[in-house]
């Protein structure tokens, strides 16, 4: 590097300008050495070197040829102690050398090879279908998202070195796969483009979920799920569905801080305070979903956001279009047919045509294998049951949901509600005990 | 998704079993290779052995929260031996860590078949409560 660059001072948005650049950084290393494991190795060794750095000398003049320079120096190193490893091994014959150059030559060459498409690439290449969704998470936001493999870790509650295991064996699942560092043909990017939405939804409902009582210490994944989402659509404008996952990120994510209460305990839609709704992030949400709609194809993440968006915009619980959610949601059934949607559309049809219709819906599902004995139902049924007044009922469905929820908060939620309705029904003294009647 | 496996073997006063060395030493390889290749595939969140059940005390809180502490179990307790917790993208992968244990080699390098008891984690998300 340059001696005696100038540099300004670290500040909150440094943090956020090293992450961005991460994913560029990546895509000019991992095309100038062909080998996308070792360069995104050597990109987080930069990474790290950065926050160690520029927290006290400050962010240099140019942060992207720092990162860049001290990536290949890492690469160069690498390739260096390959070489010395494999002659004293063998004798190296040309043709297995990879490059090497003196990196101050590299440098300006490499700046020229920058590609917008970089991150886009990096993506697709994160999001491969030969990865489990937990290692395509997680190389995810290491490689395109620029975190560090302790934060990851830190977010996912499980030890440095396991998360380090998991994102070496993706790279190899991807070294593996053969894939080249390029961007995947139009057809092939329709095709794969819904893995990597859902990955990127799966970051932001992790997120969503674990800012539950969270400490300020973990990562907040539901923005980063949101910047990378950001990324994504500045890198493809057109796509609707891209679009409209932004969207139901924001729109969700604006009812974030009423959605739990001091304890940390789950409030539900209904008996949020409203008034703590982020507005800006549902007129965002909102106007991105109006363009996205716009556009004529509408998909799963649309129709999401549009059922989000309609209880954003009622003032008041009771103010809630639901005519409209249950269309909304006999889209959703036809576009994207899945037992969790079937159950949500049984509510939206208790909301308008009553909650025994609501009930009948739920029966149909007893048969389907996907969703019998599954405890959701059982957490639907109850909440129907109390609608329709009957609460001994309701407190039976609630407390079966209650056993089998993996969730610590919903059990907590699920436990309350049915003790909430036995405090305020319970039956007379006298009936209480079957054996004494 | 997160899981985890309980080896539930240790008998009270049984004491550390009596297996010819060479026995001992495979089943303490098996148990390290185990934890190696779970640490390797990204799964391993923790794994612990426990002491023996002569070190353990029952506790409860007497007058005023004072601990009452108790160490005489009746012979046919049953105590956990050693647990792991994995973080895996399906119950059958936890099922399967189990199985592997589960046959870990006893006397005669046989295969002990212990019954090990795996339990999910309350750590899923929950949903959008409506």
């Amino acid at each position: 590097m340059t001696e005696a660059a100038s540099t300004s001072p670290w500040d909150p948005a440094s943090e956020h300008l090293l992450r961005e650049l991460a994913p560029q950084v990546l895509g000019v290393i991992a095309r100038r050495f062909r080998d996308f494991p070792s360069a995104e190795d050597a990109v987080q060794e930069a990474l790290l070197a950065a926050f160690r750095q520029w927290p006290r000398e400050g962010v240099p003049e140019n942060p992207r040829g720092w990162l860049i320079h001290v990536a290949s120096r890492r690469m160069t190193d690498m390739v260096r102690s390959e070489i010395a490893r494999r002659d004293r091994e063998t004798v190296a014959t040309p043709e297995d050398e990879p490059a090497v150059e003196p990196v101050d030559k590299m440098e300006a060459e490499i700046e020229a090879e920058m590609d917008p498409e970089d991150t886009l690439i990096l993506l697709f290449m994160c999001c491969h279908p030969a990865l489990s969704p937990s290692s395509a998470i997680a190389l995810t936001l290491r490689a395109v998202g620029g975190l560090t493999t302790a934060e990851i870790a830190n977010a996912f509650l499980v030890p440095e070195a396991t998360m380090a295991q998991r994102i070496s064996r993706a790279k190899q699942s991807i070294r593996a796969s053969g894939v080249p560092f390029r961007a995947p043909a139009p057809q092939e990017r329709g095709e794969r483009l819904p893995a990597v939405l859902r990955v990127l939804y799966l970051i932001f409902s992790e997120g969503y979920a674990s800012s539950i009582g969270a400490t300020l210490q973990r990562l907040d994944l539901a923005r980063e799920a949101i910047r990378l989402t950001r990324s994504t659509r500045a890198l493809l404008p057109q796509d609707a569905e891209v679009a409209g996952l932004l969207a139901l990120m924001l729109l969700t994510d604006a009812r974030r801080r009423a959605r739990t209460g001091s304890d940390g305990e789950l409030i539900p839609l209904d008996q949020q305070d409203r008034s703590l709704w982020d507005q800006a992030e549902i007129a965002e949400g909102t106007a991105l979903l109006t363009l996205a709609l716009s556009k004529g194809t509408v998909g799963l993440y649309q129709l999401q956001a549009a059922i989000a968006a309609v209880h954003d915009e009622a003032a008041r619980p009771e103010d809630t279009d639901w005519p409209q959610i249950l269309a909304l949601y006999e889209l959703l059934l036809r576009v994207a047919p899945g037992p969790m949607v079937t159950l949500n559309h049984a509510i939206a049809v208790a909301m308008v045509h009553g909650p025994a219709s609501g009930l009948d819906r739920l029966q149909a599902l007893d048969g389907d294998e996907r969703l019998s004995g599954h405890y959701r139902l059982s957490a639907v049924r109850a909440h129907l049951f109390e609608m329709l007044g009957d609460f001994q009922q309701a407190i039976h469905h609630y407390r079966t949901a209650a056993a089998g929820t993996t969730s610590l908060p919903e059990q907590n939620y699920l436990i309350a509600q049915a003790a909430r309705l036995d405090d305020a029904h319970k039956e007379p003294p006298n009936r209480q005990a079957p054996s004494e009647s | 998704m997160k899981y985890i496996l309980m080896m539930n073997t240790m008998r009270a006063g049984a004491g550390v079993p009596a297996w010819p060395k060479a026995d001992l030493q495979a089943h303490i390889a098996f148990m390290l290779n185990l934890n190696r290749d779970l640490r390797d595939s990204g799964e391993l969140v923790q794994a612990e052995g426990l002491s023996f059940p002569d070190q353990a005390r029952q506790v409860r809180a007497g007058k005023d929260g004072v601990p009452i502490t108790d160490g005489v179990f009746p012979e046919s307790k049953e105590f956990l031996a050693g647990f792991w917790i994995v973080d895996v993208d399906s119950p059958d992968r936890a099922y399967a860590i189990a199985a592997r244990i589960s046959a870990a080699p006893g006397p005669g390098g046989a295969p002990l078949n212990m019954p090990i008891e795996v339990r999910p984690i309350m750590s899923a998300p929950p949903p959008e409560m409506l």
